[in-house]
């Protein structure tokens, strides 16, 4: 027993010295290997999905993208590590991934007790149920005694159990591990309903044998915001991970593209002088090159691109801008000025 | 040993304290006691500074925290106002459950096939060869699946369940519903007699046993021991006035509702797990048989008994000593491989609390931790349990 003990303990021990070091200085570390170590999700199209010759592609691998452009000045010097929702946190923890890319939701104890920062909000998202159009439900309020699939490890867990809970209203939960099982099972008539982020219910809905069956209710049960997460304590890190989603914002707002930014380059405008390196030593500060910003848009697209090619109306996916469209189109996201 | 002592031996023996061996065996143990001591203490100041460092939470306290996630399959009271403590006991029968079940159901299993393997009929012995090799020769991960995603999900849907035994048993893909017995007032007499009726039954086993010794006389002991346990509670069952009532599964808007669930999860997990621990035991217990040496059924049918009394009276008893060591680890493996129910969402240990409460918590070393003592625990109870049997069995040399 006691000999057990203490191999758990070192086996912890271990990782957790290995983590110390990782946490000194990301930047250093990510440096010297040459790559990024990003966590991504194990398959969710539009957000982090290999395609068929492997490469990986989505709004969440943008992020990391554009932070190894940042760095490296090369959007590819990434590695990623698909993970489950269960896992990713230690992963992150223990300093196997430098950086968390995986739809994850912000929440306050993510935020505090995990020793976790979240490095900013690249999709703004909500839960939702699936239902099959055969069952003829029209509202989440009807769904008294049904069979819910989800995700364990997640917000959606939580969500479902407190929106059951409120309504009071009684549910079955089938919680799987891998999102690929959850689909499964509700495919093969396990669950009644099926829920997770609305994002995904569009993304997994494209797995379904036949996907016309189904409807997304009009119900968003909760409020997710998805975003890149990094270890709490290396501010360096921290920095460069938020002022590379906030460029790709700011990038839009300001109308450059991947397309344009080398005429963008030669700009009068000072915002976006300051945005592509022109002038100022915002890059330096960061810790990287001063063209960190011409890099991004350039390798990796401004945000509303990324959207686009992803999971905008013209995908698979479909989604429409909605609360996601900048502050200054009627939605929410807003990026401090690079300034 | 004393100084003293040790200081005479050396004068004797005129060897220098260093090549003295036991000396050297003494001072190189506690050198390696303090060495251990020393691992374990850096080890945990060091998990400990690190994880203040990080700023993650460490300590026991999370256990007090709501937990507020539902789960599908709860032995005691649960709700999602519930602590994570409480989820950790929910957890812990659940695995339990499937544990006691699945060593059931699978050593029962076993047993036949085993028998069934030395078979004289050829057909009965190929079948039963063909069973061994085929299943423990497949990933047991795969198997949980197939029951799951190919066998259980081919039932009937939820609105089309089979109706069974005029429709008080349903069938379909959201589990078996059977009907749910409501304890009334007074139907405490009938837990009574079931008790008097398990306590009395080895009692009468024990006096048969010596009255047979004695006397040379049988007795019906496997009737009295059915009728000790399940006719004495029904006797108080209508003595007491019909205290039990039941009650039935009727349809809901989306699966059925009352009565008493059991899910698919579990089906298909305890499926996998008898079934394929099943296939090793009966390799154990063809094994266990033919190590009893033939003489000893020919020695049986020439006193006149038949082949199954030979079986059950003469090899089965000395085939057990060889057995039950090797029985003893496969019962192991199943509670150890119970976790793998976390693949299909059958709520156990390593499921709800290293999976959904670790992630909630965050805190990875007090969770593992826990759940390796729980498993260890189970580990050693179901051993120090078979040493206990393995002893009783064990040839008494007179």
């Amino acid at each position: 027993m006691k000999t057990k003990i203490l191999s758990i303990a070192a086996g912890a021990a271990i990782s957790m010295m290995a983590a110390q070091a990782a946490s000194a200085a990301t930047l250093d570390d990510v440096k010297k290997k040459g790559h990024i170590q990003c966590g991504v999700s194990q398959g969710l199209a539009g957000f982090s999905n290999p395609d068929d010759k492997g490469n990986w592609t989505g709004m969440d691998v943008d992020v990391c993208r554009a932070v190894a452009a940042a760095v490296f000045g090369d959007a590819t010097k990434v590695k990623y590590t698909p993970l489950s929702a269960k896992e990713r946190f230690t992963a992150l923890q223990s300093g196997e991934v430098d950086m968390l890319s995986r739809n994850t939701t912000w929440t306050a104890t993510r935020d505090t007790a995990l020793g976790l920062n979240f490095a900013g909000v690249n999709y703004y998202d909500g839960q939702g149920f699936m239902v099959r159009k055969s069952l003829g439900v029209t509202s989440a309020l009807q769904l008294a005694g049904a069979a819910v699939c989800t995700n364990t490890g997640t917000t959606t867990e939580l969500n479902v159990a407190d929106y059951f809970r409120a309504n009071n209203m009684k549910y079955e939960v089938v919680a799987f591990e891998k999102a690929d099982e959850v689909v499964q099972a509700y495919d093969k008539g396990r669950c009644d309903v099926y829920t997770t982020d609305a994002s995904g219910l569009y993304s997994q809905r494209l797995k379904l044998s036949n996907a016309d069956d189904h409807i997304v209710l009009p119900e968003i049960i909760s409020k997710e915001p998805l975003g890149p997460v990094v270890r709490q304590g290396d501010d360096q890190w921290f920095n460069l991970v938020k002022w590379s989603l906030f460029l790709m914002v700011n990038a839009e707002e300001m109308g450059v593209t991947s397309k344009n930014v080398d005429e963008m380059k030669g700009s009068s405008n000072p915002a976006v002088k300051r945005l592509l390196g022109v002038e100022g030593n915002f890059g330096e500060n960061l810790g990287v090159g001063n063209d960190w910003g011409y890099n991004i848009i350039k390798q990796v697209g401004n945000y509303g691109e990324s959207f686009d090619a992803n999971v905008g109306p013209d995908t698979p996916l479909g989604i429409a801008r909605g609360v996601n469209a900048l502050w200054s189109k009627g939605g929410i996201q807003y990026a401090p000025p690079v300034r | 040993m004393s100084a003293e002592t040790q200081d005479a031996d050396l004068e004797s023996a005129k060897v220098p304290l260093w090549n003295d061996p036991k000396v050297r065996a003494l001072v190189s143990q506690v050198l390696l006691i303090i060495l251990v001591f020393w691992f374990g203490y850096e080890i945990v100041t060091n998990t400990l500074v690190n994880l203040e460092r990080q700023k993650i939470a460490s300590g026991f306290d999370f256990l007090n925290t709501t937990a507020s996630f539902g789960i599908i399959q709860t032995l005691v009271p649960y709700t999602e106002a519930s602590s994570y403590g409480r989820v950790f006991v929910v957890g812990l029968l659940n695995t339990i459950l499937i544990g006691v079940i699945g060593i059931f159901f699978a050593t029962i299993l076993g047993f036949i096939v085993g028998i069934m393997r030395l078979s004289k009929n050829w057909v009965v012995a190929k079948v039963a060869t063909v069973y061994v090799e085929t299943i423990r020769n497949l990933p047991l991960l795969l198997q949980i699946f197939f029951w799951y995603f190919g066998v259980l999900s081919a039932l009937p849907t939820a609105r089309n369940s089979l109706a069974l035994f005029n429709e008080s048993v349903f069938l379909n893909s959201r589990g078996l519903y059977l009907p749910k017995p409501i304890f009334e007032s007074g139907s405490g007499l009938i837990g009574i007699a079931l008790i008097v009726g398990l306590i009395a039954t080895p009692i009468m086993l024990r006096w048969a046993h010596k009255r047979q010794d004695a006397t040379g006389q049988q007795f019906p002991t496997f009737w009295t021991a059915v009728g000790l346990i399940v006719g004495l509670p029904f006797l108080a069952y209508l003595v007491s006035g019909l205290p039990v009532s039941m009650e039935y599964s009727t349809k809901g808007t989306f699966n059925l509702t009352g009565g008493l669930q059991v899910i698919p999860e579990f089906v298909a997990l305890l499926l996998a797990l008898s079934v394929y621990t099943a296939s090793f035991i009966a390799e154990i217990v063809r094994a266990g048989i033919l190590a009893v040496s033939h003489g000893q059924t020919e020695a049986s049918h020439a006193l006149g008994l038949r082949n199954g009394p030979t079986l059950r009276l003469v090899i089965i008893p000395q085939a057990l000593r060889v057995i039950i060591p090797p029985l003893t680890s496969q019962y192991l493996n199943l509670t150890k491989n119970s976790s793998l129910a976390v693949a299909i969402a059958y709520p156990d240990l390593v499921s709800v609390f290293a999976g959904t409460v670790l992630n909630q918590t965050g805190q990875a070393v007090e969770i593992l931790l826990m759940t390796m003592g729980v498993y260890l625990t189970l580990s050693l109870v179901t051993s120090l349990f078979m040493n206990w049997y393995n002893a009783k069995m064990a040839l008494t040399e007179r």
